[in-house]
């Protein structure tokens, strides 16, 4: 596993994976937390207008520490901006604006994905305070659901999996998944792998992988920048 | 027509025992502070409360809760680093807790506001969420029937007021306001400025006076997430 752990992409360079997949023009909500990253590494030929489900459509980067506005903040609540075209709304309008089918992309953090689709990202199932937040509404409706994901566990299990163990956020919800071995969608109940780490062999990465990988077409390699 | 309390001691007297109590606000933004802290002086006990949180540091709802006044949560996300207060009384069992997707939780306040006994959503299907509920299926896809969600009073926040009770919001601190001030049997408002009628021009409304009861003029709000960071204490 330390070759695995040399080689694997950061959560920055996993995040710059999937920002290269965002459409000019795209309306896309990003999950609390490592997904936040991805609003760093959209190309800058492209105009990208980012939801956040308290009710704002169009928001930009964090201030300057001191110049924090605590009624502008996200869904994380952390304090953001606003660009120039920007819209407040309530929570009702927001979510409609998730499950009414508008958003071209969510992309969230996962514990696991199934490879029918399914979504845990919400609890471990492990006891503790349950908390689920607006995770469960946004798998339902956005156009494109997409995961960036560590692709095995701390301690080296797979995230992506036959079938999760752990409580549901959604059933059948996830397209592509980001990780950081590979891009991976999910067709029809299946794993097609679309792109690898050329360092890594078809067989080094279906040993880390809880469920067949499937091919069609050779996959391509997974080639980032050098991001901390 | 004349809405305005003089006092927010005024504005929150006569919440019962038992009653329940949709306090809007996400996290610290838009959280009606004043009228939460007045509703703490006034001390009803076993209140079901109805938030997106369960409140943070010691001030606010989490005050509420440290006060023991409250015997029920309905909320979407209570596991917040500084949730001390909720987690005390959850973990000691003193607090029952249902937990509700956040638009879930939107749309049953508005359902609620709107008239709509229940509805069918996509928000859940499948999940221990869902257990127990009703599913319809519609053009071939499953959704899950969710109630409507209702309360004796609710305490919210707008930036500036009229004495016909029409109201606006801050930036992003207008969150579950506008429909909790729908859903409720009796909307507190509390605004940073109150204008005479006319005073706010009629396309600006976002609240329409019809969904709120009473309200009150509160010039120097705090911020709750400012109490907050310079860890503040309530009572």
């Amino acid at each position: 596993m330390s070759t695995l752990n040399e080689i694997k992409l950061t959560n920055a360079q996993i995040a710059w994976r999937a920002a290269q997949d965002i459409a000019d023009g795209a309306y896309v909500n990003l999950g609390i937390g490592f997904p936040e990253m991805v609003a760093n590494h959209c190309p800058k030929d492209r105009e990208v207008i980012f939801h956040t489900e308290n009710g704002l459509l169009n928001f930009g980067p964090a201030p300057e520490p001191g110049q924090e506005d605590w009624d502008l903040i996200n869904a994380g609540k952390k304090a953001i901006t606003l660009k120039p075209g920007a819209a407040v709304f309530d929570h009702a309008l927001s979510f409609a604006m998730v499950r009414g089918g508008h958003l071209d992309v969510a992309i969230l953090g996962a514990f696991q994905v199934a490879e029918n689709g399914d979504l845990a990202n919400w609890s471990t199932g492990k006891g503790g305070v349950p908390a689920v937040g607006g995770a469960m509404d946004l798998v339902h409706g956005a156009k494109r659901v997409a995961v960036v994901t560590d692709h095995v566990t701390k301690s080296g299990a797979p995230k992506l999996v036959s079938r999760c163990d752990m409580p549901l956020t959604g059933v059948g919800c996830v397209t592509r998944i980001y990780s950081s071995l590979a891009v991976v969608d999910v067709v029809e109940g299946r794993f097609v792998l679309r792109e690898k780490l050329a360092a890594l062999s078809l067989d080094e990465l279906q040993a880390v992988t809880g469920a067949p990988l499937h091919l069609e077409g050779a996959p391509e390699d997974l080639v980032v920048p050098a991001l901390a | 027509m004349d809405k305005t309390c003089k006092t927010v001691a005024e504005a929150v007297a006569g919440i019962a025992d038992g009653a329940s109590v949709m306090i809007a606000g996400f996290g610290g933004s838009g959280a009606p502070v004043e009228l939460i802290h007045a509703l703490i002086d006034a001390g009803p006990r076993h209140l079901t409360v109805i938030n997106n949180n369960a409140g943070t540091g010691q001030v606010g709802l989490a005050a509420m809760i440290r006060e023991g006044m409250v015997d029920k949560v309905i909320c979407s996300y209570p596991r917040t680093r500084d949730a001390v207060c909720f987690n005390e009384a959850y973990a000691a069992g003193k607090l029952e807790l249902e937990v509700v997707p956040q638009g879930t939780l939107a749309e049953r306040i508005r359902a609620g506001g709107a008239g709509i006994p229940a509805f069918y959503t996509p928000t859940g299907v499948g999940t221990e969420l869902a257990e127990g509920k009703a599913v319809g299926r519609f053009e071939g896809k499953d959704y899950v029937q969710e109630r409507w969600l209702k309360a004796d009073v609710a305490l919210i926040k707008g930036e500036v007021g009229d004495p016909m009770g029409n109201l606006t919001y801050r930036m992003s601190a207008r969150n579950f306001n506008p429909i909790m001030a729908m859903a409720a049997t009796r909307t507190i408002a509390q605004v940073r400025r109150m204008v005479a009628p006319g005073g706010i021009p009629p396309e600006d409304v976002i609240t329409p006076g019809i969904f709120v009861d009473a309200l009150v003029e509160v010039p120097d709000a705090r911020q709750e997430e400012d109490l907050i960071r310079a860890e503040a204490v309530y009572p």
